[in-house]
């Protein structure tokens, strides 16, 4: 274990780095019992830790905690990591002991303890997600803040292990929510607390520059990433994305020097070839719209359209009657009841002046859907609808299919048999593209775009 | 001829078994070398910090602990020593905040009574805790191991709890039909009381009413109100002996504490060393910066825990080149204790996601009491940055709603109860109705102290 030449390797993350590593000081001594490290995701918590823990020798173990739903797993998987003994081939999936409750992993881990003759070490426990004798065991709790939602006294015992345990065991919780939402109420041991901030922008661009490919020099990706992030870094500080958003399209950024237009000084040329992709990409590979491998063809393609975007692969083909039900649903969900007599009846009275009043209520495209019963959809479906259509059980199914599909949810429990209730689910844009297939003028009858 | 000093040495040498070798060469007095604080090397230091933070980090006991919690102290004591000498059973409970020393105070009275061979002798302890036995059928398991009579038991099955408990009491009788005397100690008692019909503990009184064996039970918990959990049968069988523990320590009273902790003994390693370090830990808690931390800290939370927090950093900093504790890391641990962690985590935020707080703070002055969702809270952005235009770019309602996830997936933004997660009502995920869960004042700090556009600074 060398600390000063992790300065390379772990850079910005000094003063974090000198805390933990006085705090857990030597092997054989005394460890605070919990210590708690939040921060942003991809700021070090897990990368760090596990580099001072592992390079300390100490028995350890790490869970994650999205991988336990339930205290069994929890308990399990720590005892085999101290143990040595995981479920493999080799022993035929066999685990170190069964142990369900908090009790019992007590027991066993002193008996652990005890049989190793790790009395004088410290031992590691780091549950990993959502929240580690004179051996310091030291346990590893990432995402910590599933710990939570798990039965009310695991919190508690994981704090309190050292002590309940009688050995010199310490436990640190990494997590992305602040301790004052894990409610503490009785029994309870305050953590010490260690904060990990966010990077700032030059110290991404210290990171990021280490990804560097061998072909090309520091500086010149330096300045690669530093466009990148001037286009991303106001919607995404994560350093993981990034870093993967920067490997992704710096193919494309290169490919003038590949194809022999450009050299590495001209900066302004290469910025010009890569604006309108990375704008682009904002739009499809940072949302996960695009996959990275339909990315990276479409980079070498000299096409000029996009792969096509996941979201838009949402149009369901409906049938015929089922769109118009859609439409009416969503003419239902989003205009009030009383104008509905001034779109759909024949023939209606005088409006009255209701722009004052119009303006003065929310508009509901904000406020969201509204429920809507059975006959009122039915009543604007037979009036949107040019065909006569006689009401079968035909079309009675086909609500039934858009709620399963679940473009309609229905409000209420399911005892009402003669009156249910329902509700639209789908977005403006969706309507306009199913009522363009029908060609039917949606926007003529919806009370805020109408006249 | 008379044997010269020299001759005899020269015998003597030669044959170390004789008597006078031990008496001409005595082994040579190695003369321990004094050091004092700055000539002290790593290990000398290694060991100072095993001490210090096998005092501070683990929970061991103090070494004199004369005139803390006198009274209950000897109350204590007198109801064990009955139990064991004459057969008395008892009931009674501590009470006291966390971090008062009730377990402090059960350890220091046990460890007592144990070198007092008579009673250590009849008495049986069995320690149980709430937070571990969270069901009765764990607690008598637990009992049974911890009497011992796991292969006694092995195999029976009973009817109910108090069969259980009966059968093992009637398994511990001595030969000649004496009962052994059990001290029970339950911590975290309020868990107890909220097992389903509080079976074990209206059976451990029970036992302890009536005259089958000498039994004390003692509960520890920090509830004040905890007779009131009791039902009403269990709470008959309970003697209503409770004895309170309060934070009981003036300011300079605590930090004689910490002064204790800190003082290493004068034979623990060379004793020029020692002197040297016991007065320089006078001086160092006699620092204003370091008194006013202590007195800080003293004034939030007047447990001896929340006092030793500090001295954590320092000593763990110490080593040949940090020779001293140092005030300025008493600053650093005390800045780190009280920090606040929900500003530290919003000045990570990207900036779209602070205009996106933003917009939803201001709608929420406006709209006091009715619902926001994430359509009107993109409305509001579109409208704010319309507004400023310049630096700051809008993006499109997808990357929004993105950043949006996040800030919920951190717990700054929280779905209100009941708003549509659930099958019946879902929503879509735009419409849902939210909370924001920080608070305004936090906001500005927040602006102001992180760069970002000024145009953001209202």
């Amino acid at each position: 274990m060398d600390p000063e030449n992790w300065k390379n390797e772990i850079l910005c993350r000094d003063k974090q780095l000198s805390i933990l590593l006085s705090l857990m000081g030597k092997n054989s001594q005394a460890t605070p019992p919990a210590i708690f490290i939040y921060g942003h995701s991809s700021t070090g918590k897990t990368f760090l830790s596990r580099k001072i823990i592992e390079a300390k020798g100490a028995p350890q173990a790490f869970v994650n905690c999205i991988e336990c739903q339930s205290q069994r797993l929890l308990y399990e998987d720590i005892l085999g990591q101290l143990s040595g003994m995981l479920p493999c081939v080799q022993n035929d999936y066999a685990r170190y002991a069964r142990c369900e409750t908090a009790n019992d992993f007590v027991r066993l881990l002193k008996n652990l303890i005890a049989n190793e003759k790790w009395e004088k070490e410290t031992v590691y426990i780091k549950p990993l997600s959502q929240d580690q004798l004179k051996i310091n065991v030291k346990q590893g709790v990432d995402n910590a803040e599933r710990l939570r939602n798990m039965e009310g006294h695991i919190l508690p015992v994981f704090l309190r292990l050292s002590e309940l345990s009688d050995c010199n065991v310490c436990v640190i919780l990494l997590t992305q929510i602040i301790w004052e939402k894990f409610n503490a109420t009785s029994g309870y041991l305050d953590p010490v607390k260690i904060n990990f901030p966010d990077y700032s922008k030059n110290e991404l661009l210290q990171i990021m520059t280490l990804d560097a490919p061998k072909e090309y020099s520091k500086a010149f990706y330096s300045s690669y990433v530093n466009l990148l992030l001037s286009i991303f870094h106001m919607a995404c500080r994560d350093l993981s994305e990034l870093r993967h958003l920067a490997l992704m399209n710096f193919p494309k950024y290169i490919e003038p020097i590949e194809k022999g237009d450009a050299t590495e000084g001209d900066a302004h040329k290469l910025w010009r070839n890569i604006e309108p992709h990375l704008k682009k990409a904002l739009q499809t590979v940072f949302l996960r719209e695009v996959s990275s491998s339909q990315w990276e063809q479409y980079q070498l393609s000299d096409t000029s359209t996009l792969p096509p975007l996941l979201s838009a692969r949402a149009h369901v083909e409906l049938p015929f009657y089922s769109k118009f039900l859609l439409i009416a649903a969503y003419l239902a969900s989003y205009n009030p009841a009383k104008s509905d007599r001034r779109f759909f009846a024949k023939s209606h009275g005088k409006i009255r002046q209701t722009k004052r009043m119009k303006k003065a209520e929310t508009s509901s495209q904000l406020t969201g859907p509204k429920a809507f019963q059975l006959e009122r959809l039915m009543a604007i479906f037979y009036s949107i609808v040019d065909v006569r259509v006689a009401p079968t059980a035909h079309i009675f199914s086909q609500i039934s299919t858009l709620v399963t599909l679940q473009l309609l949810s229905q409000i209420g429990s399911g005892d009402q048999l003669d009156a249910p209730k329902y509700r639209c689910c789908v977005s403006l844009d969706f309507i306009r593209s199913v009522s363009r297939t029908v060609n039917f003028e949606v926007m003529k009858y919806l009370y805020e775009f109408a006249a | 001829m008379m044997l010269l000093k020299r001759h005899r040495r020269f015998a003597a040498r030669s044959c170390p078994e004789n008597a006078e070798y031990r008496t001409i060469f005595k082994p040579r007095m190695v003369k321990k070398k004094e050091y004092g604080l700055k000539e002290a090397d790593d290990e000398v230091w290694e060991k100072v910090q095993d001490l210090l933070r096998a005092r501070i980090c683990q929970n061991s006991l103090p070494e004199n602990m004369d005139g803390t919690f006198q009274s209950q102290r000897e109350h204590l004591t007198d109801l064990i020593r009955r139990c064991a000498t004459i057969g008395e059973s008892n009931s009674a409970l501590v009470i006291g905040p966390s971090g008062a020393g009730k377990t402090m105070l059960m350890s220091s009275i046990l460890s007592e009574l144990a070198k007092d061979s008579k009673i250590s002798g009849n008495i049986l302890q069995v320690h149980l805790n709430g937070l571990l036995q969270t069901d009765d059928r764990l607690a008598v398991q637990e009992i049974t191991r911890q009497l011992r009579l796991e292969n006694t038991v092995k195999d029976r099955v009973f009817g109910s709890m108090a069969e259980k408990l009966s059968f093992l009491l009637e398994a511990l009788k001595k030969d000649e039909g004496k009962s052994q005397s059990i001290l029970f100690v339950l911590e975290e008692f309020d868990l107890f009381a909220h097992h389903k019909n509080q079976t074990l503990l209206y059976n451990l009184f029970d036992i302890s009413q009536s005259e089958q064996t000498p039994v004390t039970v003692i509960g520890l918990t920090c509830r004040l109100d905890v007779v009131e959990l009791l039902e009403k049968r269990v709470k008959s069988g309970f003697s209503h002996r409770q004895i309170h523990l309060f934070h009981s320590l003036s300011f300079e009273q605590a930090c004689k504490v910490c002064e204790d902790a800190l003082t290493l003994p004068l034979n623990y390693l060379s004793k020029k060393f020692c002197t040297e370090w016991n007065s320089h830990v006078k001086e160092f808690l006699q620092e204003r910066i370091v008194e006013t931390s202590l007195r800080h800290l003293y004034d939030l939370d007047k447990s001896i825990r929340s006092v030793y927090s500090i001295l954590l950093i320092p000593i763990c900093r110490l080593g040949p080149s940090h020779p001293r504790l140092d005030s300025a890391d008493v600053l650093d641990a005390l800045k780190m204790s009280s920090c606040d962690s929900k500003s530290a985590m919003l000045q990570g935020l990207t900036i779209l996601q602070l205009c996106l707080i933003i917009a939803m703070k201001h709608l929420a002055e406006l709209y006091e009491g009715s619902n926001i969702n994430f359509e009107m809270v993109y409305n509001e952005y579109q409208k704010f940055v319309q507004k400023k235009s310049n630096s700051i770019q809008c993006f499109g309602k997808p990357v929004c709603l993105k950043a949006f996830e996040q800030l919920i997936v951190l717990e700054l933004v929280r779905p209100v109860e009941g708003s549509g997660f659930t099958g019946a009502k879902l929503t879509p995920k735009e419409y849902r109705s939210l909370k924001l869960l920080v608070t305004p004042l936090q906001v500005v700090e927040t602006l102001n102290s992180f760069s970002c556009p000024s145009e953001l600074k209202m």
